[in-house]
């Protein structure tokens, strides 16, 4: 005699309800009942992308004290900061999810979760900081603006805000690197240089080709996601190639043709050894970033301490 | 035709005489430039300091907060430099000798103690003249009405912190109290008088003095006892004599500026 067990029916319940709320469009919300696997899969996206923001403040903040005018140093330092606030809202929206920030910074310091692989590349001009702007922020921007209406809704209402702002450093990496490439000489080599540099990696942050990567197919069934990598790669390369032509700029591509067919640019292949070797920690800055983030966390425990032990003492923090 | 000659001069005889607002705003820019260049580059130098933490505060709030005030003060350095000239040329192509900021405010960051209480020495005489010179009718009042209103919250971050390492832990009480007499003796020259400011100093040094007293006493600190000003510290930095980091500061400031003569960024 097979009976149901009621936990197993309110089980089953719960699992209809919820694949109707997804089907539906509707979002999820943290008191709201999610399957295990949905609950960490978008921990670690959320996670991932937390950590994105406060590792890849480091290779911008590399130019900081080098800007070479007061307006140029102003914008950098206020996007800098920016990353800092997008670092706030995601581990804030990790939070809601029952991870906390604490917990996940363990996780990134002992290499248990991941960041970027485009911020394991180094800045090593003025110009990077205007490549970053436009390629890392333009890709970041194509990857984003879906998860804008992701079921989950607080990480949904985090993107919504982070994309706007990521628009605004979008265009200042643009305008910064139109400046160079109508300066002078030097400077017009110098924004070459680093869209040269930059526009591999840049293309490479979509992710694995689509039949390799590992957790897309259950992510657009969550509808967490809503485009394959290889579309959204292929939107950001549509949007380049006329701004590259605007910016007077050339990407570094032999193979970049229009293909009237498909109605798109095709273009040529990528290494992935290459991004498979940066993922394993094999990049021009993995060490660095890890180490400086680490060294950063671990000199500031002292401070953390001692607010700790004030709020103890002053009867804060009781929340 | 001569009766428009002759009918002109005396209108222009009368408009020079009668409307000294041409001449007199000129005399009143260069009485301003000094001051102007001395608190611009306070404010461009202490900016810069605080930029070098981005990507190593002890947290992530920090890197919000530290970062909000190097954009204000950065904000005040290209009023106030645009009033003696031109921001990037004087920001720029400077040597170290001509820069006219107090020497608290080029003394490298040390740890996170160390820069707090550089800022709490620092904020809180900000927004004691800030708030004098809101009250007057200068050049500068416009730009320190502003101004007082956006130090006033560097001085409580800077208090809050203050309260925290002094009466945390034992290790943060002794690093602050650390920073706090190390940094002392810079702290004379902010009341040594400026060329072309005109505010009441000793007024000022009373209420900076009794704040922040109450400040570390809240805060189980000890108000150091060494002297405040030296032979080399008492209104040094505004004659443009610096300390050694400062050249190295400076140096990779304005490097790539440099590196382009003439070029537009």
């Amino acid at each position: 005699m097979t009976t149901i067990a009621p936990g197993e029916e309110s089980l089953a319940a719960l699992e209809a309800g919820f694949d109707a709320a997804v089907a539906a469009d509707e979002r999820i919300e943290p008191r709201d009942w999610m399957p295990d696997a949905y609950r960490s899969s978008l921990v670690r996206q959320i996670a991932q992308h937390a950590h994105s923001e406060i590792i890849g403040m480091q290779p911008e903040a590399n130019w900081i004290t080098r800007a070479p005018s007061l307006r140029r140093k102003a914008i950098l330092m206020a996007k800098v900061q920016d990353e800092a606030g997008h670092g706030l809202y995601l581990y804030s929206a990790a939070e809601t999810l029952g991870a906390g920030r604490d917990e996940l910074l363990d996780k990134l310091h002992s290499g248990r979760q991941k960041y970027s692989s485009i911020f394991n590349y180094p800045t090593l001009t003025w110009a990077d900081v205007g490549a970053i702007g436009w390629l890392v922020d333009g890709a970041a921007i194509t990857n984003q603006v879906p998860l804008c209406r992701c079921s989950y809704g607080p990480y949904a209402r985090a993107m919504v805000r982070v994309c706007k702002e990521e628009s605004f450093h979008q265009r200042q990496g643009y305008e910064l690197l139109l400046a160079l490439s109508r300066g002078t000489e030097a400077q017009h080599a110098m924004a070459q240089d680093a869209v040269d540099r930059w526009w591999w990696p840049s293309l490479m942050m979509f992710g694995p080709p689509d039949d390799e990567s590992a957790h897309s197919a259950q992510s657009m069934a969550w509808k967490i996601k809503r485009h394959s990598n290889d579309e959204l790669r292929q939107r950001f390369v549509d949007i380049c190639v006329p701004q590259a032509e605007s910016l007077g700029l050339t990407l570094p591509d032999p193979d970049l043709t229009w293909n009237e067919q498909r109605g798109h640019w095709d273009f040529g292949p990528i290494d992935w050894d290459e991004f498979r070797e940066v993922l394993k920690g094999n990049g021009p800055c993995n060490d660095q970033r890890m180490t400086q983030r680490r060294r950063a966390h671990e000199e500031g425990a002292w401070v953390r301490d001692a607010a700790a032990a004030y709020a103890a003492k002053h009867g804060e923090g009781t929340r | 035709m001569k009766p428009v000659p002759t009918a002109q001069a005396p209108a222009a005889a009368d408009s020079a005489a009668a409307a000294p607002a041409p001449a007199g705003s000129l005399a009143r820019d260069v009485a301003a430039a000094a001051p102007a260049l001395a608190l611009g580059d306070d404010a461009l130098v202490l900016s810069h300091r605080l930029g070098e933490w981005a990507g190593h505060a002890p947290v992530l709030e920090e890197e919000m907060a530290l970062a909000n005030i190097a954009l204000d003060l950065l904000g005040q350095a290209r009023v106030l430099l645009s009033l003696a000239g031109d921001e990037d040329e004087l920001a720029y192509l400077r040597e170290e000798r001509a820069f006219r900021n107090c020497q608290l405010v080029e003394q490298p960051n040390g740890d996170f103690a160390h820069t707090i209480a550089r800022q709490l020495y620092f904020s809180t005489y900000q927004e004691l003249l800030y708030g004098q010179l809101a009250s007057e009718s200068g050049p500068l009042a416009p730009l320190a009405a502003k101004a007082v209103k956006e130090v006033a919250y560097h001085r409580d971050h800077a208090e809050q912190w203050t309260l925290r390492l002094g009466d945390g832990t034992e290790e943060s009480h002794e690093r602050i109290q650390r920073g706090l007499t190390a940094l002392w003796r810079f702290t004379g020259e902010l009341f040594e008088p400026v060329p072309g400011l005109d505010v009441d100093l000793s007024a000022l040094h009373d209420a900076w003095t009794t704040r922040v007293e109450s400040v570390l006493t809240r805060a189980t600190l000890t108000v150091p006892q060494g002297p405040s000003r030296g032979a080399w510290t008492a209104g040094a930095g505004r004659q443009g004599l610096h300390t050694e980091s400062f050249g190295r500061m400076l140096a990779e400031m304005q490097h790539l500026h440099r590196s382009h003569p003439g070029a537009t960024w």
